[in-house]
Order: C-alpha cells, then structure tokens, then sequence
C-alpha cells in the first residue's frame, strides 16, 4: 500500500504540469491515500491468464488519406480567437530555450 | 405542436418563464441569445425548434464553452461537436449550456467551478452529475430535453436524482468529437429527457458513424422506437446487485417495483455478477490515467486559461493519472486495473447469455445533500460504483424513475442494461414500465 509523501506529490506535479499552490501537495498526499485505500481491493483479482482491455469497440486503423480538408480547416484568425497572448498572427508561447542556449 | 394543440412560441414563452423563475438553482451556464430566433426557421424539421439544453462540455461554435472550469470560461469554439451539428441539423434548438461538475470530474455538479446546481425536485440536495445542469433543466421544465456525457454515471446518476430518463448509449454509438474529453475509451455522449419515448427520438438523431471520431461504430443505426410498444412479454431479465449490503434500503423500494415487469409477462431473478466494489478500482485507475493525457493539451497558449487555473478537483485527477501510468507503477496500477476490466467484459458476457436485459438500482440511494461531497476524495466513484461496471465495458444502459418519496420528494432510479448495440431493447423495456407505472409525471400526458 502506497503512502504518498509529499515530496512524491511534487515530482507528481512536475511529471504532469501543475504549478502547485504553497503547500498545497500536504493536503493531495492525504487525498492519494485515500483514493488508493479504496482501490487495493484490485489486488485480490487473479488476472495472471488475463489480456487487459484497452478499448471496446474491437476496431483497429481507422484511417484516412493524409491531405488537408479545406472545408474542416480554421482561417488564421479563427485559429487565433481563443488565445490570450498572440503577436502579428502568431501563438505567443512560454519560453522553453534558455536563453543561453 | 404538429396536432395544433400548443404553439412553438407558447412552448418558448413557457421555457423562457421556467429559466427566469429558476434562477437560484444555477442550472444554466449561459443561454442562447437567439434561440427562439432560430427555432422559427425550423419548420417542419424533425425537432422543429424545440428547445433542448446542452451540458457545457460539448462545444456550440459561438456560444461559450467552459466544461464549468475557470480556466474555459471565456472559450468561445470556432466549430460545433458532431452532436450540437445533428442536433441543429434536425431542427433542435440549444436554448443554453448546462452546469456540470467541471471537467465533468465528479458526480454531484457541487464541483462546478461556478457553483452547484440545485436539484430541483428539493432544493436542500444535490442534481447528482456530472450531467448534473442537464437532468435538472429536464426536471425543472426549462427545456423540452437535453443532452448529457457518460464516462460513469455521468447521464444515468443525475437523471436518477432529478427523477428524469437518461440513457447511455453503447460507447461508439454517439460521437465524441467536439467535447472536452474525460476518458476517452469510456465517454458517451447521450440524451436526458422526460420520457422514453423523447430519449428514444433524440438518439436516433445524434448516433452514427463519424470521420472525426474514429472510435464511433460503422453499424447502421437502427430505429430505437421500432419496437418501443412491444411489451416485455418473453424477456429474461436479471437483477444485479441484490447481495452488495451498502443497497439493503433501497432494494427493499425497488424489488416491488419489479413486479411490474413480472405482470406484464417478463421473468425476473436476481443473479450474481462480479462484484461492482472492483469496477470503482479499474475506472478510478482508467478514468484519471485517460484524463491526465486528455487534459495535457490545455496549457492556455491556444485557448483558456493557464494551468494554475486547474480546480482542485481536476489537478488531483491529472496527478493521480499521471502517477498510475509512471515508470514503475504502470504494471501494477493501469494495466492491472485494464486487466480487471477484462473480467467485467467477460462476466457481462456471460451474463447476457443467460438473459435478455440486466437491471440494478441506478444510485445506492436518494439525492444527497448539498455539501455532501466536502472532504470525500472517492465521493463520485463510490456513488457511481452500480453503473461503473457497465460503462467501463462499454455496454448501454437506460435510467427511468422507479419510486419517489412522498416526504421529500426524491427519487430512485432504474438502470436497465442491454448488451452492446441493443438499445432499442431497453427502450422497450424502459418504456413498458414506464407506461406501466406512475413514477413519471410526463409519460401519458
């Protein structure tokens, strides 16, 4: 049985992106362990002969031939409507190269 | 409308005085500015206009979008969901968005981040979610119908609490393309409504196969009213459940509810299935792995707010995802709880040769309370934990009301099971006992 520390819910946090409020990981780790409490029970099944299931519709590549839809595709400026920081028709993201590099 | 007998405006004016009047139950996210201008353009469509509420999750290019989460609250689509898209192309009307726990994470709609909703059979306790805006819109007349998600109770749960229909579709059945993904192996968009009949209609109109979702079935559709008048004459039915303690109360309610179908010429006996206690373990662990790569795209660089706007409810959600599928852990938690998710594919299976249909309670008992979910980590899987097994295998299943309490007001649900692809059975069968019985307040009229 997992009892999560809080250092864990940090690295947790970095693992998925979430900026963490001050503190904040106490609180999660308490919630984690009450969440795995619940679900041990899992451990008492026999799924050694057992395929898992990752989907339930039995289908398998449902593709499609690789060209642009006009019709499906935003104009630039319906691509832009929703973000909050854009500069001359482009996204303005978060910087990830330092600038050193 | 067609039999002259009431007007669309007259339908209108009574929503529009319903939505007013109900305020306080915070059902709606946003309303639709040009409904009614819309409906009067739809003639003689199949829905000719008539007003039907959409849970926020599902996007409605030019009318906001925000799964109820801060962090969405000014998103505005530049495209409508394949369903919003059917919906429109058969005449239906959004009348407005619904409320829903966000993110669709929870079963109570108390975890929205723009309040709960009310339920409005008693304004003291919760709709039940997440559908939870939808069910109550039903519930409190101010749409004709709605539509609602599933990943795991999500449509059947609140339609039992708000004492409405809900149906599940099979997984594949309904396109998801266009709504904020949960999970995506488990969602199922589907309708809420006041009768069998009305859930019977609306699906018809939103199933199909679909080129923008590649997990949405290529069987034709068929006509889920065809056989809706036929009776429950022949049919074996199963009861689940029976055995699990927590549900003695409420059984005690339902099973002379049951006699119904005995009456009216189908068999019924309980019989054991795989306990539902398992189901909570495989979804929890399914559920928040799905979420947490579902919910990766939202960084706020092309839409929304950043991610320190994630309530606390969706980044527990994301973080335990994450740690399920992490180096390490993804053995023993994911593709163990995949695994067990096997055995329920399996049990259903056997089950189903054995019987025609398989019923349960839809929720371990009544609506609770508001602030019932405070400080309770597992409150929606626990209450989820009979429709659980269903939805994580995929298979449709049917909520009608089954019994009210004269003190309260509140309502218990029927969860009517088929296998795979056979909803218009459950339609059937939803719809004897519904015609059968006086539970709901709008099947004769």
């Amino acid at each position: 049985m997992k009892n999560f520390s809080p250092t864990q819910v940090k690295h947790i946090a970095t693992l998925a992106n979430i900026p963490l409020k001050i503190g904040e990981e106490q609180g999660i780790a308490q919630d984690f362990d009450q969440t795995l409490s619940v679900i041990t029970n899992l451990n008492e099944l026999d799924v050694s002969k057992t395929e898992p299931t990752h989907q339930v519709t039995g289908l398998e590549n449902i593709l499609r031939e690789d060209i642009a839809l006009s019709e499906e595709s935003f104009t630039q400026k319906e691509a832009l409507a929703n973000a909050s920081h854009t500069n001359n028709g482009y996204f303005v993201v978060p910087r990830i190269i330092d600038k050193d590099e | 409308m067609r039999e002259k007998k009431v007007s669309l405006d007259e339908i209108y004016q009574d929503v529009d005085s319903e939505i007013a009047k109900s305020k306080k139950l915070n059902i709606y996210t946003n309303l639709n500015p040009t409904a009614k201008d819309q409906a009067s353009k739809q003639g003689d469509s199949p829905l000719a206009g008539l007003p039907i509420a959409v849970k926020d999750n599902y996007s409605t290019k030019g009318l906001t979008t925000t799964a109820s989460a801060k962090m969405l609250e000014k998103f505005v689509p530049q495209y409508d969901s394949t369903v919003a898209r059917l919906l429109g192309e058969a005449g239906g009307v959004v009348i407005g968005k619904t409320n829903l726990d966000a993110w669709a994470h929870g079963s109570s709609t108390e975890t929205s981040d723009f309040g709960p909703t009310l339920n409005p059979r008693n304004l003291d306790h919760l709709p039940g979610g997440s559908s939870g805006g939808s069910a109550a819109a039903v519930a409190s007349n101010t749409c004709l119908a709605a539509l609602g998600t599933e990943t795991a109770g999500s449509i059947r749960q609140p339609a039992a609490w708000c004492g409405v229909v809900g149906l599940k579709p099979s997984y594949g059945r309904v396109s998801r393309s266009g709504i904020v993904a949960m999970a995506s192996s488990t969602d199922s968009p589907g309708p809420i409504t006041k009768t069998v009949e009305d859930a019977a209609l609306l699906l018809q109109h939103i199933s199909g196969l679909d080129a923008k979702d590649s997990t949405t079935s290529p069987l034709a559709v068929p006509n889920f009213s065809q056989d809706m008048k036929k009776g429950v004459k022949g049919l074996r039915i199963g009861l689940l459940y029976s055995e699990v303690p927590e549900l003695k109360e409420s059984l005690k309610l339902l099973e002379p509810q049951l006699k119904v179908f005995e009456r009216l010429g189908a068999s019924v006996e309980p019989v054991k299935a795989l306990d539902p206690h398992y189901a909570i373990g495989v979804y929890t662990i399914v559920q928040r792995a799905e979420v947490s790569s579902n919910l990766a795209r939202y960084t706020g660089v092309r839409y929304g707010k950043d991610r320190s706007f994630l309530g606390s409810e969706a980044r527990k959600r994301i973080m335990l995802g994450t740690f399920t599928l992490s180096k390490g852990y993804a053995d023993q938690y994911y593709t163990h709880a995949q695994k067990v998710r096997s055995l329920f594919r399996q049990d259903f299976d056997k089950l189903f040769e054995k019987y025609d249909l398989l019923v349960s309670l839809s929720s371990p008992g009544f609506a609770k309370k508001i602030g019932a979910t405070e400080g309770q980590a597992m409150f929606g899987e626990l209450e989820d934990m009979l429709l659980e097994p269903s939805s994580i295998v995929g298979l449709p299943g049917l909520n009608i009301p089954c019994y009210r309490d004269e003190k309260t007001n509140l309502f218990l649900g029927l969860n009517i099971m088929a296998p795979m692809w056979q909803e218009a059975r459950m339609i059937q069968a939803g719809y004897a006992f519904e015609q059968a019985t006086a539970w709901n307040e709008w099947a004769k009229s």
